[in-house]
């Protein structure tokens, strides 16, 4: 297998610092539906940020911005747990 | 200044836990272990030691708990014994493959079933191949001094691995000896200071551990543990070096007695060893090699030592219904080809005592393949 570490160079227990890695894109697994966000509706109770299970809901700060769609695999958890109804699932 | 005190090895065990005062002891009481945190409890209540003792609801809890502690930057030990080292096993491995190192007191206990309480090595046999060191000590004296080079052991940078320190049910955990501990200064300059390459804690360097692995990287990373057990091998007869400078009483790997010029030599695990020495006492030409360390195994050592017997009887106080005993396996693979006859029992299984006569009669070549064996077949 080409590219790959040998056993030798892998940190003890395959330890992971990200900013070493290449950042793995799984937005690919989204079948046809993306969030999306009508920030005028958001509250900034972030629990979208508590429940994505990705790393998908971009802050800054305590402030919702978006989404990160190059990690959102498209589970809708997002737009269920929207207390505003803020959140939205559209086709792609 | 030097101590001698009467302890059982449990109470020998947790006085070596008061004087390395580990930051974490996550652990669930089970016979024959449970003098171990029975005694450090009460020193840590009595403010002897200052550890964070963590009661969890069973022995899986407990392994979880330790890797988590382990993992974040504490030194952490936990114990157990038999049915709790069964259910700790599906986490012993995970420990093994996170390189937590862990040190944790065995009370070698026979498995259920039938339930049974008292001794025999199925239980550390269970979890060999999980890729933890275990050391098997032969009295309450060596269990104290293995429990203090244990940490020194696991945290090496080139180690990472959990000890086990592993001592006979009842024979061991509950008979009083004179024990000898060095002073709480020597041991803290022996034991040093708890440092890993990736402390969890240490937020301004965040780490992904214990990550998903594929076919492209399992292999590779299991293997890690085998370089690790390589290097932990030397490691064993080093850091008892440096102990027994400051203990005078020899630690390593292997522990030959009488072997020079031996025709027939007696391997064995644990406790067992006191009785065989006895035995070969009296007989000419016949010696003893107790195998401290089972993992990693000291193929290489053992091998050379052997070079000139003939004959190599070994004890198994573990079966494997279907095959031969495993420490009977290990030694037959390591003198693979040397010429030596091997020779194989099992004996003491669920805490049936191992007599001088019987050891007398496996010399003899008087012995069945199951030792003091109620059966037809013990003959055969």
């Amino acid at each position: 297998m080409p590219g790959l570490k040998q056993s030798e160079e892998l940190r003890p227990g395959g330890v992971v610092i990200r900013t070493e890695e290449d950042r793995l894109r799984t937005g690919g697994w989204r079948t046809g539906l993306k969030p999306e966000v009508e920030l005028a509706k958001c509250v900034d109770c972030l629990l979208c940020w508590l429940y994505c299970p990705d790393s998908a809901i971009v802050l800054e700060g305590t402030h919702f911005t978006g989404f990160d769609l190059d990690v959102c695999k498209g589970c809708e958890l997002c737009s269920v747990v929207c207390p505003t109804g803020a959140i939205e699932m559209v086709a792609e | 200044m030097t101590r001698r005190l009467l302890l059982t090895g449990g109470e020998a065990v947790a006085h070596a836990m008061r004087q390395i005062d580990p930051d974490v002891v996550p652990v669930y009481p089970i016979t024959p272990q449970t003098p171990i945190i029975q005694v450090f409890a009460k020193l840590v209540a009595n403010g002897n030691a200052h550890t964070e003792i963590v009661n969890v609801e069973s022995e899986h809890s407990a392994m979880s708990a330790a890797i988590g502690a382990a993992l974040a930057g504490a030194r952490t030990i936990t114990a157990t014994s038999s049915q709790g080292l069964a259910l700790m096993a599906e986490v012993v491995y995970i420990a093994a493959s996170m390189r937590a190192p862990i040190v944790m007191a065995v009370g070698n206990r026979a498995l259920s079933g039938p339930i049974n309480i008292h001794c025999d090595h199925s239980d550390s046999m269970l979890i060999r191949d999980s890729g933890v060191i275990q050391l098997f000590v032969e009295n309450a004296q060596e269990a104290y001094d293995a429990m203090l080079l244990a940490p020194r052991l696991a945290e090496r940078d080139d180690v990472l691995l959990p000890v086990l320190v592993c001592q006979d049910g009842f024979t061991i955990t509950h008979s009083a000896e004179p024990v000898e501990l060095l002073d709480d200064e020597t041991v803290i300059r022996f034991v040093g200071d708890y440092s890993i390459p990736f402390p969890l804690l240490d937020t301004a360097h965040p780490t992904t551990q214990g990550p998903f692995a594929m076919p492209d990287y399992y292999y590779e990373l299991r293997h890690q543990q085998d370089i690790a057990m390589e290097h932990a091998l030397p490691a064993i007869d080093e850091l008892g070096a440096e102990l027994a400078h400051v203990t005078n009483r020899p630690f390593g790997a292997l522990d030959p007695y009488r072997l020079g010029g031996a025709h027939t030599a007696v391997v064995c695990l644990g406790s067992t060893a006191g009785t065989v020495k006895d035995a070969v006492d009296e007989h000419d030409g016949v010696g003893l090699l107790r195998i401290c360390s089972f993992r990693p195994f000291p193929e290489h050592a053992l091998r050379e030592l052997l070079a000139g017997v003939d004959e190599v009887i070994v004890l198994d106080r573990a079966a494997s219904p279907g095959s031969r005993g495993p420490l009977f396996t290990e030694v037959a693979a390591a003198l693979y080809g040397s010429g030596a006859a091997i020779r194989g029992h099992v004996y003491g299984l669920g805490g049936r005592e191992l007599h001088l006569d019987g050891v007398h009669e496996v010399i003899d070549g008087t012995a069945g393949r199951y030792i003091g064996l109620r059966s037809a077949r013990c003959l055969a």
